[in-house]
C-alpha cells in the first residue's frame, strides 16, 4: 500500500517552476494574449489579398514573408493562433472529458467493469493516433469540427487509461483505506479524497495534452482533413505552403515554427507542473 | 599480516557537495583478525564512512577527503588516484551491504555477481568458478553448485546475503566492511549470519562493522566506535563500552534500547472488548494453490491490557491485525466483539501512507476527531509542538508522523488501539519516545492494545501478555515474562536466544 | 503452462483489436449519416445502380440493426475486406502491395531511434564537468523537443535543408534506394529517438543509484564496466517494452512521412482512400496496421523476455515510465 506520487496545492506547484518552467510560462502567456487580441501585435487583416505581393520572401515590410495570394504570413501566424490553439484545447477537452467517464468508471466501478473496459482501453490506446482520427475522419467527412472530435476520440484512450492508473492507485492507497476504516462514507471519501488526488495531477497531464492536440490536429490539416483555407489555422497553412516548399520556404516554415513553440512550451509547462521536471 | 593494522585512519574528515561536513575528524583502526563496529543512528554518517574505506565517496570530484593518516592494508591512500582504488576494492578491501533485493544486479547470475571481482582481474573461467565455489562455500551457502545460475530473486534474504559476503570474500580481501548486514533479516536468519561474520574474524579476517543495533555489537564486535553527528564520540572494547559507557549519546543509545520487562504493572484485566476465534485467512500463492497467511488463529483482548503478537515475516501477524481491525475478512472463524461494540483505530507501521498527501497535519487531525479536543491539544497529548498543525506530514521525521498517527488514532476516543509495527522503522531514541509514549496513553486512559512486532525486545518492554506467532499459527502464548523466563516452543527459545530478551 | 498463457492472451488481443475497430467504424458510420453514401464513396458520388445494388447486399443494409453489426464483425474478422470502391480492386490486394514500404521505412526508424536514444543516453551518462553539463542540458532540451515536433515540418525543414538547398538528397522516392530512405527514415525517427532517449537516461540514473551498483564498484568496476555490464541493461527495459507502443506511434508518423515524400505505402494508401471516403479501403487499412502492431507486441514480448529472464516466471513488474508523454 504505498503512496501514489504526492499532489500539492497549486502554490507548492509554482513554487517548483525553474527556469525552463519560467520561461515556457511566458512564452504560453504570449501565446494567450495572441490568441485572445491578435491585433495587438499583428493589427492588419489576415485574410486580406494582395497578388501583387504573392510569394514574397521575409523582408521589414512582410516579416514573414507573403503566401500564394499575397497575405501576410506574420499577420496569418499570429490570427492563427486562436483557432489552432482552440482547436486544440477543444479536442483535449473532448479526451480528457470521455477519458474521465471511462477512467473513473473503469476504476471505481465493479470489478468485471474495470476488467473488461481496462483491456479495451489497452487496445484503444494502442492503436496509432493519426490513424484512429483517419478512420474517423474518413467516415464522418473531412472539417474542423469532424478533425476536433476525431482527435478528441483519438486520445480519450490515452487520457482514460492515465486516469483509471491514477484512480486505481488512489482508491488502494494507504489513506482511502483509512478512512474506510474509520467509518467514512464512500461519497465523501470519493469528494474528499479520491477526486482531488486524481484530478490536481491531471492539470500538467492536461497542459501537455493540449500541446500534443495542437500538433495533431494540424497534422489533419497538413493531409488535408481539417481546416480548410483560407483560415489561417496553422495546419491549414502548412497544407497550402507544401506546393510551394522549394520555391517559398516561408510559408511553411513559420507556421510549423509557430506550432512547435506552442507546443513545446506548453509541454514543458505541462511536465514542471505534473512532475517537478526529471533529472 | 601480522602486528599491523589491517585499517588506520587518523583526522578523517568527509565534506560532500550540499551536505558540508558528514564526517569530522575520525580515528578509527582496526588490527588483523580483529571486528570493529561502529555504531550510530541514521544521519550519523556510517554509510559515508562505509563507503569512504572502499575510496567510494573520493570518486566524486566535489567531495572533499581529507585525513592525517588513512592507511588500507598498510597502504596510503590519501592521494590514491582513482585507478589505484579500483586495484584495491574487492581484494583489499571489501563491501558487504545490506540484503536489498537491488544489493545483487538481479539480472545477473549468482555466479557472474560472485565471481566480478575476479572478471575484472581477467582470471580464466574455470579458475573463477572454483574460487566462487569456494566463496559460496565459505560463506555458509547450502548447495551452492546449483545456486550457481540463480539470480537474486531466486534466494531468501538471509541466502542473498550470504552471496553478497561470498562476493566480498571471493577476491581473498583481508578487510571486509560490512554496512548494516542483518538489519534487513529476521532475527534466527541474522543470527546466523553474525555468527559467520564472526567464523570469519577468527579466521583471521578483519572486520568493520556497521550498525545501529547496539545487540549486533554485543554479539559480534571485539571493539566498537561510536558516531555521533560526524564525530567518534567513545572508543573502547565492547565489554567495556556497553558496561561503563563514558560519553551521553552512548549512554542514551544503551539507554533507548530494549531491554527489560515492562515498567508499569498489568492492571487487571477487564471486560473482553474483542475476540477472534478460528481464524483463517488464505491468499493465492505465487506458484498456484493458495497459503493460509492465518491458519486457525484465536486471540482475545480486554481492556486495560496490552497484548504483544511476535513473529518473523510471513508469520502471519499483519494479516492478524487486519482481521482484528476489520480492514479483511476472514475466510473462517469469527471476530466478536462486547456491546456496545469497541471503537477500535489503527496504529500502521507506514503511518505516512496513510495520510492524504494534500492535507495538513491540522486537517487530518480534525478530521478524526470524535471528542471536543481540538487538534493542539491532541499533539501536545502526544509530545509534539502545536505549530505542527499548519505542517504537511511530508515536512515531517519518521518519529513525530507516527506521533501525529498516535493523536489521529487518540482523536477518535478510541477503546483498542492495534499498533502494526509502530517503531521498526525508527531510529533507537525515537523509538523508546514512541514506545514510552505509548505505555503511558495506556496507563492514562485504560486502553486496551495490540502490539505487533518481529522485535521481540520490543514486544516484552510493552506487553503484559505475548502471543508467539509461526506460519499463520500460533506456537505460544502466556504471560510475558513467562514465557521469557521458561519459553516451552522450541521456535520461541531459538527467538530469544536469536536476541532479542535484553 | 506460461507459454501457452502469453499465446493466448496475445490472439485474444488481435481479436479484441478487430472487434473494437469494427465496432467504431460501425457506429461512426451510423452516426454520419447515410451509411450507404458514406460506403460508396461521400456525398456526390454517382454510384450506380448495381453498385449501390451490390452495397446494400454485402453490408446487409435492408437488414434490422444487429444483423448488419454482425455481418461487419463477420467479414472482418474472416479478413473479407471487400473491394475498394474507388480503385475497383479487393482491398486486401492493394494493402498486400503496399504494405512491405511501410515496414521498412517504420523498422529502419525504430533501428535509428534506438541508437540515437543510445548514443544520447550514454553521452548524457558519461559527459562531466561544466562543458558535460551544458551537453547534457541541451540534450535534454533536444528530447522535449524531439518529441513535440511535428513531423511534417522537421520533414519540410529536412527537404529544405537536403533536397532543395543542398542537393544531396531527393525529395521524393519510392522504393529501398538508399538515398531516398535517408530523409523519410530519419523524419519518422527523431520524435521517437526523443521518447526512447528519455525513457533510457531516466532508467540509467536510477541504475546508477541503486544498490547493485554500489557494490559492481566496491568489487573495482569502472565505470564503463558498470554501463556496459550492468546499468544499460536495465536501462534497456522499460524503452524495450515501450518500443511496441512505439512501433505503433511510427506507422502513425509513417502516414504523414509518405505523403511529404510521396512514398508509396500503406500510409499513402489510407489517406487517398481516407479522402476518397472509400470506406472498404480505410477499414482494411486500420485493421491490417492494429494486426501488425500486434505482431510486433509478440516480437517485443519475445525480445524482453530474453533480456530480462525475471519475466520467465513471474507477471510483468516493469512499470510503464513516461506516463504523462505517452499517455498525451
Amino acid at each position: 500500500m504505498s503512496n501514489p506520487v504526492a499532489a500539492p496545492s497549486l502554490r507548492a506547484a509554482f513554487a517548483r517552476l525553474r527556469p525552463a518552467g519560467v520561461v515556457a510560462l511566458v512564452v504560453v502567456l504570449a501565446i494567450l494574449v495572441a490568441a485572445v487580441w491578435p491585433g495587438l501585435i499583428a493589427p492588419g487583416d489576415p485574410l486580406a489579398i494582395a497578388p501583387t505581393d504573392a510569394l514574397a520572401p521575409p523582408s521589414l515590410a512582410h516579416l514573414f514573408g507573403t503566401d500564394e495570394s499575397g497575405r501576410d504570413i506574420f499577420t496569418r501566424v499570429v490570427h492563427g493562433t486562436a483557432p489552432s490553439v482552440g482547436i486544440g484545447l477543444a479536442a483535449t477537452g473532448i479526451g480528457i472529458g470521455a477519458g474521465l467517464v471511462l477512467g473513473f468508471a473503469s476504476g471505481l466501478g465493479p470489478k468485471a467493469l474495470d476488467a473488461a473496459l481496462g483491456r479495451v482501453i489497452e487496445v484503444l490506446f494502442a492503436l496509432p493516433t493519426l490513424v484512429m482520427a483517419l478512420l474517423l475522419v474518413a467516415v464522418m467527412g473531412p472539417g474542423t469540427g469532424a478533425a476536433v472530435l476525431a482527435i478528441g476520440a483519438a486520445t480519450a484512450p490515452g487520457y482514460a487509461r492515465i486516469l483509471r492508473a491514477r484512480v486505481r492507485a488512489v482508491a488502494g492507497s494507504g489513506y482511502v483505506e483509512y478512512a474506510r476504516l474509520e467509518g467514512t462514507r464512500r461519497t465523501r471519501v470519493f469528494l474528499r479524497h479520491i477526486a482531488p488526488n486524481t484530478l490536481w495531477p491531471l492539470v500538467g497531464v492536461a497542459t501537455l495534452g493540449i500541446g500534443q492536440a495542437i500538433v495533431w490536429v494540424s497534422a489533419l490539416s497538413f493531409l488535408g482533413f481539417g481546416t480548410l483555407p483560407p483560415s489561417p489555422e496553422w495546419g491549414a497553412m502548412l497544407n497550402a505552403g507544401r506546393v510551394y516548399i522549394s520555391t517559398a520556404w516561408w510559408m511553411t516554415i513559420f507556421p510549423g515554427l509557430a506550432i512547435v513553440v506552442t507546443a513545446t512550451a506548453l509541454t514543458v509547462l505541462g511536465r514542471t507542473a505534473a512532475g517537478g521536471g526529471r533529472r | 599480516m601480522t602486528g599491523r593494522p589491517a585499517l588506520e585512519i587518523r583526522g578523517l574528515t568527509v565534506a560532500l557537495p550540499g551536505t558540508g561536513d558528514v564526517l569530522r575528524d575520525v580515528d578509527l583502526t582496526v588490527a588483523a583478525g580483529e571486528c570493529l563496529a561502529v555504531v550510530g543512528e541514521s544521519g550519523a554518517g556510517k554509510s559515508v564512512l562505509a563507503r569512504t574505506l572502499l575510496g567510494l565517496t573520493q570518486d566524486d570530484r566535489h567531495a572533499r577527503v581529507i585525513a592525517r593518516t588513512f592507511e588500507v592494508a598498510g597502504r596510503d591512500v590519501r592521494t590514491l588516484p582513482r585507478r589505484d582504488w579500483r586495484a584495491l576494492r574487492g581484494v583489499d578491501v571489501s563491501l558487504v551491504l545490506q540484503d536489498a533485493l537491488q544489493s545483487l544486479d538481479p539480472l545477473r547470475t549468482t555466479e557472474a555477481e560472485v565471481g566480478e571481482t575476479l572478471a575484472i582481474r581477467r582470471v580464466p573461467a574455470h579458475e573463477r568458478r572454483t574460487r566462487v565455489l569456494e566463496a559460496l562455500h565459505a560463506a555458509g551457502l547450502p548447495d551452492a553448485a546449483a545456486r550457481l545460475r540463480q539470480r537474486s530473486d531466486d534466494l531468501s534474504g538471509g541466502m542473498r546475503q550470504r552471496v553478497l559476503i561470498a562476493s566480498a570474500l571471493v577476491g581473498g580481501a583481508p578487510l571486509l566492511v560490512a554496512d548494516e548486514p542483518t538489519t534487513a533479516l529476521d532475527s534466527t536468519v541474522a543470527a546466523r549470519i553474525l555468527d559467520l561474520l564472526g567464523r570469519l574474524r577468527d579466521e583471521g579476517r578483519s572486520l568493520v562493522l556497521i550498525t545501529h543495533d547496539l545487540d549486533v555489537v554485543a554479539r559480534v564486535a571485539d571493539r566498537v566506535a561510536v558516531l555521533d553527528q560526524g564525530r567518534i564520540v567513545e572508543t573502547g572494547p565492547v565489554a567495556e563500552v556497553l558496561g561503563s559507557a563514558r560519553h551521553v549519546v552512548t549512554r542514551a543509545l544503551i539507554a533507548a534500547a530494549p531491554h527489560g520487562p515492562k515498567a508499569t504493572a498489568p492492571a487487571g484485566p477487564g471486560p473482553e472488548l474483542i475476540t477472534a476465534r478460528d481464524l483463517v485467512r488464505r491468499y493465492r500463492a505465487p506458484g498456484g494453490g493458495s497459503v493460509a497467511a492465518v491458519d486457525g488463529v484465536g486471540v482475545s483482548v480486554h481492556a486495560g491490557e496490552t497484548v504483544g503478537i511476535v513473529g518473523e515475516s510471513g508469520s502471519g501477524k499483519s494479516t492478524l491485525a487486519r482481521l482484528l481491525v476489520g480492514a479483511e475478512r476472514p475466510d473462517e472463524g469469527t471476530v466478536s466483539t462486547s456491546a456496545p461494540p469497541p471503537r477500535i483505530r489503527l496504529i500502521p507501521q507506514d503511518p505516512f501512507a496513510t495520510f492524504d498527501p494534500r492535507w495538513t497535519v491540522g486537517r487530518i487531525l480534525r478530521t478524526s476527531t470524535r471528542t471536543a479536543d481540538t487538534p493542539e491539544a491532541l499533539l501536545a497529548q502526544v509530545g509534539l509542538a502545536a505549530d505542527l498543525v499548519r505542517r504537511r506530514p511530508a515536512t515531517l521525521s519518521g518519529g513525530q508522523r507516527q506521533r501525529v498517527a498516535i493523536a489521529r488514532a487518540l482523536a477518535a476516543d478510541p477503546d483498542l488501539l492495534i499498533c502494526d509495527e509502530p517503531v521498526s522503522a525508527l531510529d533507537v531514541t525515537t523509538q523508546a519516545g514512541i514506545l514510552d509514549l505509548l505505555v503511558r496513553l495506556q496507563a492514562d486512559r485504560g486502553l486496551a492494545v495490540v502490539f505487533i512486532s518481529h522485535d521481540l525486545a520490543v514486544v516484552r518492554k510493552v506487553s503484559d501478555r505475548v502471543i508467539v506467532m509461526r506460519d499463520g499459527r500460533i506456537v505460544e502464548e502466556g504471560a510475558t515474562e513467562r514465557v521469557f523466563a521458561a519459553p516451552e516452543h522450541p521456535f520461541t527459545r531459538e527467538l530469544i536466544r536469536a536476541g532479542g530478551g535484553g | 503452462m506460461r507459454i501457452a498463457r502469453w499465446a493466448l492472451a496475445r490472439i485474444g488481443s488481435a481479436l479484441l483489436v478487430v472487434w473494437v475497430v469494427t465496432t467504431i467504424v460501425f457506429f461512426a458510420l451510423r452516426a454520419s449519416g447515410d451509411p450507404l453514401e458514406a460506403i460508396l464513396g461521400g456525398p456526390g458520388s454517382q454510384a450506380g445502380e448495381e453498385a449501390v445494388a451490390v452495397a446494400r447486399e454485402t453490408y446487409g443494409l435492408d437488414q434490422p440493426l444487429l444483423w448488419q453489426y454482425l455481418l461487419l464483425l463477420g467479414r472482418v474478422g474472416t479478413l473479407q475486406l471487400g473491394d475498394s470502391y474507388a480503385r475497383r480492386q479487393p482491398v486486401i490486394d492493394l494493402i498486400a502491395a503496399q504494405l512491405p514500404s511501410t515496414l521498412l521505412l517504420a523498422t529502419l526508424a525504430l533501428a535509428l531511434a534506438w541508437a540515437l536514444a543510445l548514443c544520447g543516453a550514454i553521452i548524457a551518462r558519461t559527459s562531466r564537468g561544466p562543458a558535460g553539463r551544458a551537453v547534457t542540458a541541451s540534450l535534454r532540451g533536444a528530447e522535449i523537443v524531439a518529441t513535440v515536433m511535428p513531423q511534417f515540418w522537421l520533414g519540410a525543414v529536412l527537404i529544405l535543408v537536403f533536397a532543395s538547398t543542398l542537393g544531396v538528397l531527393p525529395a521524393t522516392s519510392s522504393g529501398a534506394d538508399p538515398a531516398g530512405l535517408v530523409l523519410p527514415v530519419v523524419t519518422l525517427a527523431i520524435p521517437i529517438a526523443g521518447f526512447l532517449a528519455q525513457i533510457m537516461r531516466d532508467s540509467l540514473a536510477e541504475a546508477d543509484a541503486a544498490p547493485f551498483a554500489v557494490t559492481a564498484r566496491a568489487r573495482g568496476a569502472s565505470d564503463t564496466r558498470l554501463l556496459l555490464h550492468h546499468t544499460l541493461r536495465h536501462a534497456s527495459l522499460p524503452a524495450l517494452a515501450l518500443s511496441g507502443w512505439a512501433y505503433g506511434s511510427l506507422l502513425s508518423g509513417a502516414v504523414v512521412v509518405e505523403t511529404l515524400f510521396a512514398r508509396p505505402g500503406l500510409g499513402r494508401l489510407l489517406i487517398d482512400g481516407a479522402m476518397q471516403r472509400d470506406v472498404p479501403l480505410v477499414i482494411g487499412a486500420v485493421v491490417v496496421v492494429a494486426l501488425v502492431y500486434v505482431v510486433v507486441l509478440v516480437i517485443g514480448d519475445a525480445l524482453e523476455l530474453l533480456v530480462d529472464p525475471r519475466l520467465r516466471r513471474r507477471t510483468r513488474t516493469i512499470v510503464r515510465q513516461a506516463d504523462v508523454a505517452v499517455g498525451a
